[in-house]
């Protein structure tokens, strides 16, 4: 049986809020193997975002385990984590993220720059040209559609060759169109660099397109089916 | 690796330009300015002092004796070291004028001159003559020039007589400037110039009367100033001279610029304090809108440090720039001001750049900007990836990490050592800075607790929703309720001390003084003088009481056999000649604290009974043996006793009383207190001064009025200072206010929607602010209470009582300028449509 790059075991979340202390999520057993494409879905507040960011060392657990490519996530400082992602995880957000101030090439090149690479523009400029953006790579954030802008924040994330892609509601602000070419983008990016993907979606053709689903109900997995055996 | 990147991110991060920086760049400039505005004018009048030393003194060098003239060995040396000597003889007298049978007295502070004054410059008179031909005088009569503020009180016109002691003097001319003034100090009287060889009638200058010989030398250009100082020193001083030269032409006025400059230069410190809560606020506010982008650099695998770094690098360049901007306002207004200030100085002053007072303001802004900003750049540690998904604000810690308060102890405490070494007055400084530390700490807690009332308060106003709404606006985490407390309560609570100190002072001088203050003091009363001088005195009804005491003047040179400004330091009784007395008895109402009063008919060596108060702060112990020149001769005495003496209540106090064989044979004159009803002091005046015109009368009530103008003029000086540090407050207001103005559209758009009307809305607005302020105001009041109250009571040793409208005033001012400032920002959000809002948030 092939080692899981990502794995949680027992994983709770809990926070403290105004109105007292919520459980977000309750003991999440999960792996997930090298190659894989997982789909997480459920309804609004069922935790899919929480549960991602459990995975890519954004959110503290509050018990329990979880381990990426071999590394206790659980056990590591800020800083710690901060590097990891660095040097093995993209994240791609639903409202992209990206820096105000920087052009898009910049914004491509920071992780790249992060990993203290030489050719950091370089790279950046063809991840660039692989979504179809090499022409705007001087502009900025706010003189790009949101199409373009979810494209450049697709390849940062992807630009430092992570082994692991997050990806939270990729299509959620953008319209029909937008969201296919998305959707392209990122399956082509798995499979050219044969990434481990999770995604988090509410889109039932995006979800169709994983290997596998998960589906969250009140912070609990509630099914988990295998579409298609990953390789 | 991490410093070079996070240079980069700060470079790309500086392109979006300066956009809510403005308040920040704004209050570290001006509070920059202000401190190189106050140094750089400093430095020019110490300049001006140094350049024109000279003129100023009126000679290369001075030397100075006091109640004699030079005597032979020291007119042969000032003869051999000088290529020429010209002697001025400086005392106080009474002008007389008879106006048809009714004569008119006035006090007037005389210079005796010979030919060869001035040695350096030329006087100023009206009409334009030189002073030669002004003093030859006509019809007869010896001439005279005199300031116009005399002339006008005697009611002269050129060419009238008055008299000087016995001898008639016909005025010339009125004497609009002259050379060597400010090297003269502070004086009760208007200027007289006159021959010294034209007083020999006068009647005046005699034996005991209170006078300084003055020998203004004009050196050959070779001169090597230091040594012929300490030569002159070493075989001179112990007989009584005090040498000045160029190098410091007006010590007394240098001194004084000195200790001015450093009081201004530390409210200019508060000012900056001020600044420094809106360059915080700033800071937290700029960090607060880049908390989305910090949390996707930690996504994207930043390191704290490299973030850290990052903001420290910006906010670092933006400081750079408001001090650059500070200093060059604060070096060039000084120099675009030039003719106005020099017109109103009576001293000289060389504008230029000074270096010096623009690298001092440049420490002050970059301590000030490290220490303000440390505190919220710290923050950024706190802001994690999952930011981007949560609130931010509510898991940030309040107190920073162990580090970065080290190193904001480390700057606080490197600032008080600067500014204390650069004000040459450790213990203001530290009353200053911790004053200012007192007022932030009590104003973190009162906004602390406005916000916590405002908390609980907002469920009580159910049914009032415009005051529910300022309640639930200032108890939230966004309104920078904080800032405004801080920033407004700061620079309220120094103008609130500043004008509390102010009144008190001129209470205590004006107000509370001339209860228990003597009419008039006499002095230069002979002694065969004593007997009709009395009798004229105590069949007066009108006259409560007269004091008299022998008066002689010295110099307390040893103690101990060593220097005594060696021993003692730059105490006042040692620096320049001090009146001494003589006693047989111990007067009533003094009490000795140490030691016995000699007895009556004691003929023993030398004994001395020396004031407690000044014996403590020079160390001196009962068996101490001082030597003490006392015109040209020197006695050496031993302290018998230490007595209280209330220098306060203005009547006659002596630090050091004598027993009457010790100095009873030297010439000396009388001095005389004498309490009179107001009405009953012009003929006392007119009686007295046509019976003795040698003797001069000073009015208390004009020497008060003197001193109180001294005191008007720093008052003056410290509320510009205090007003540049209200207006930083203010600007941090403005700043607060701006800041708040995206949070209060939105607001008012959704208040709006649920059928808000404006003037709801805008009433609201108005009261949150008005409450704001008048909070900050009271916590102000407080401050500039306790702060008026300390500086009365332990610094200026005077009684303290709270000036209620000035207190009051500065209230009101604070809540008007929280409303001001509030409503400046109130139009946007109230004109804005709903819909256009709402949009632009999705």
């Amino acid at each position: 049986m092939t080692d899981p790059i990502l794995s949680l075991k027992d994983a709770s979340l809990s926070l403290n809020g105004n109105a007292g202390r919520v459980d977000i999520l309750k003991d999440i057993t999960l792996n997930v193997t090298k190659g894989e494409t997982l789909g997480l879905i459920g309804p609004s507040g069922s935790g899919k975002s929480s549960l991602l960011m459990l995975m890519g060392g954004l959110e503290q657990a509050t018990s329990g385990i979880i381990t990426a490519l071999g590394h206790n996530l659980t056990a590591m400082d800020e800083d710690a984590l901060a590097r990891f992602r660095r040097d093995h995880m993209g994240v791609v957000f639903q409202s992209f993220h990206l820096i105000p101030t920087m052009t898009a090439l910049e914004n491509v090149a920071t992780p790249l720059e992060l990993a203290g690479a030489p050719d950091a523009f370089e790279r950046a400029l063809a991840e660039l040209e692989t979504v179809g953006l090499g022409h705007r790579a001087g502009h900025y954030p706010a003189q790009l559609s949101g199409g373009e802008q979810q494209r450049v924040a697709l390849a940062r994330a992807s630009a430092p060759r992570p082994d692991i892609l997050l990806a939270d509601e990729p299509t959620g602000n953008l319209d029909e169109a937008n969201g296919v070419v998305i959707m392209d983008l990122l399956f082509d990016l798995r499979d050219r660099n044969g990434v481990t993907l999770v995604l988090v979606t509410h889109a039932t053709e995006l979800a169709t397109r994983c290997d596998r689903i998960v589906r969250l109900r009140d912070g609990r997995i509630d099914v988990d089916s295998v579409r298609k055996a990953a390789e | 690796m991490s410093t070079r990147i996070a240079w980069r991110f700060a470079k790309r991060e500086l392109r979006g330009g300066l956009h809510g920086f403005r308040i920040f760049l704004a209050c570290l400039a001006l509070g920059v300015a202000a401190i190189a505005a106050v140094g750089t004018v400093r430095a020019a009048i110490e300049a001006g002092l140094a350049r024109e030393g000279a003129a100023l003194l009126g000679g290369d060098a001075e030397m100075r004796f006091t109640f004699r003239f030079a005597n032979e060995d020291e007119r042969d040396w000032m003869r051999d070291n000088a290529l020429k000597v010209s002697e001025i003889i400086d005392f106080r007298s009474m002008a007389m004028v008879d106006h048809d049978g009714t004569p008119e007295h006035g006090l007037t502070q005389i210079k005796a001159v010979d030919a060869s004054y001035p040695l350096i410059g030329t006087p100023l008179l009206d009409p334009d003559m030189p002073l030669p031909k002004a003093l030859a005088g006509e019809n007869n009569l010896p001439g005279a020039v005199m300031e116009r503020v005399l002339v006008d009180r005697l009611g002269l016109q050129i060419g009238d007589t008055f008299r000087l002691g016995t001898q008639d003097f016909t005025l010339m001319a009125v004497l609009i400037k002259e050379p060597d003034n400010a090297a003269g100090g502070f004086s009760f009287g208007p200027r007289t110039i006159v021959r010294t060889e034209d007083l020999s009638e006068s009647g005046l200058l005699t034996s005991g009367t209170m006078f300084s010989s003055k020998y203004r030398l004009d050196l050959p250009p070779d001169t090597d100033l230091p040594k012929l100082a300490e030569t002159a020193r070493e075989k001179f001083e112990k007989s009584g001279l005090r040498w000045t030269d160029a190098r410091n032409g007006a010590p007394g006025v240098a001194r004084f610029v000195d200790r001015l400059g450093a009081f201004l230069v530390l409210v200019g410190l508060s000012g900056l304090a001020v600044g420094g809560v809106g360059v915080s606020a700033a800071v937290r506010a700029y960090l607060a809108e880049k908390t989305s982008v910090i949390a996707t650099l930690r996504t994207l695998g930043a390191d704290r440090s490299t973030i850290f770094q990052t903001y420290f690098i910006q906010i670092g360049i933006l400081s750079i720039v408001g001090i650059t901007i500070g200093l060059i306002l604060g070096g060039v207004a000084p120099l675009l001001l030039a003719p106005l200030i020099e017109a109103n100085l009576p001293i000289p002053a060389a504008f230029t750049i000074y270096p010096e007072p623009l690298a001092e303001a440049a420490i002050y802004g970059l301590l000030t900007a490290l220490i303000f900003t440390l505190w919220p750049l710290a923050r950024t540690e706190d802001v994690r990836a999952a930011t981007l998904f949560r609130d931010a604000l509510s898991s940030a810690r309040i107190i920073p990490p162990m580090r970065y308060l080290l190193v904001i102890g480390l700057g606080l405490a490197t600032l008080i050592g600067l500014a204390s070494w650069f004000s040459g007055s450790p213990r203001l400084t530290l009353w200053t800075t911790g004053g200012l530390a007192g007022a932030l700490v009590l104003l973190s807690i009162a906004a602390f607790l406005i916000q916590a009332l405002a908390k609980r308060g907002a469920p009580l106003s159910r049914g009032r929703p415009a005051l529910r709404w300022a309640l639930a606006a200032i108890s939230g985490p966004r309104e920078g309720a904080t800032s405004v407390v801080l920033s407004l309560g700061l620079g309220l609570s120094v103008l609130a001390a500043v004008g509390q100190i102010d009144g008190n002072l001129r209470q205590a001088i004006s107000g509370n003084l001339p209860d228990i203050a003597p009419s008039y003091f006499f002095v230069d009363i002979q002694k065969d003088q004593m007997d009709g001088f009395t009798e004229r005195l105590i069949n007066d009804p009108a006259v409560s009481k007269v004091e008299s005491a022998p008066m002689l003047r010295g110099v307390i040179t040893l103690i101990n056999g060593q220097n005594a400004i060696d021993v003692v330091g730059e105490h006042w009784v040692v620096r320049g000649d001090r009146g001494i007395t003589y006693a047989r008895d111990l007067a009533e109402n003094t009490h000795l604290t140490a030691g016995e009063w000699w007895a009556p008919d004691y003929t023993g060596p030398p004994l001395i009974s020396f004031a407690a108060e000044e014996a403590e702060e020079m160390g001196l112990s009962l068996g101490d043996v001082l030597t003490i020149n006392i015109l040209g001769r020197d006695i050496t005495a031993t302290i018998a006793s230490f007595r209280e003496v209330d220098f306060s209540t203005a009547g006659i106090g002596f630090v050091l009383t004598l027993n009457p064989a010790a100095v009873a044979g030297a010439p000396h004159s009388f001095i005389s207190t004498v309490y009179a009803e107001e009405e009953a002091e012009a003929a006392i005046l007119r009686d007295l001064a046509t019976a003795y015109p040698n003797i001069t009368a000073i009015r208390v009530r004009d020497a008060i009025e003197r001193v109180s103008d001294i005191l008007a003029s720093l008052a003056a000086a410290t509320s510009y200072g205090a007003g540049a540090t209200l207006l930083t407050g203010f600007l941090v207001l403005i700043g607060a206010a701006a800041a708040g103005e995206t949070a209060r559209t939105y607001e008012a758009a959704v208040l709006k929607i649920l059928g808000a009307s404006r003037r709801r809305i805008l009433y609201s607005f108005a009261l949150r602010a008005a409450l704001l302020g008048a909070a900050a105001g009271s916590v102000a009041l407080l401050g500039g209470i306790i702060g008026g109250w300390a500086v009365s009571t332990f610094v200026l040793e005077t009684t303290y009582s709270v000036i209620w409208p000035s207190a009051l005033g500065i209230v009101g001012g604070g809540v008007l300028a929280t409303l001001l400032a509030g409503l400046m920002f109130a139009w946007r959000p109230l004109a804005a449509r709903p819909a256009s809002v709402l949009r632009a948030r999705e």
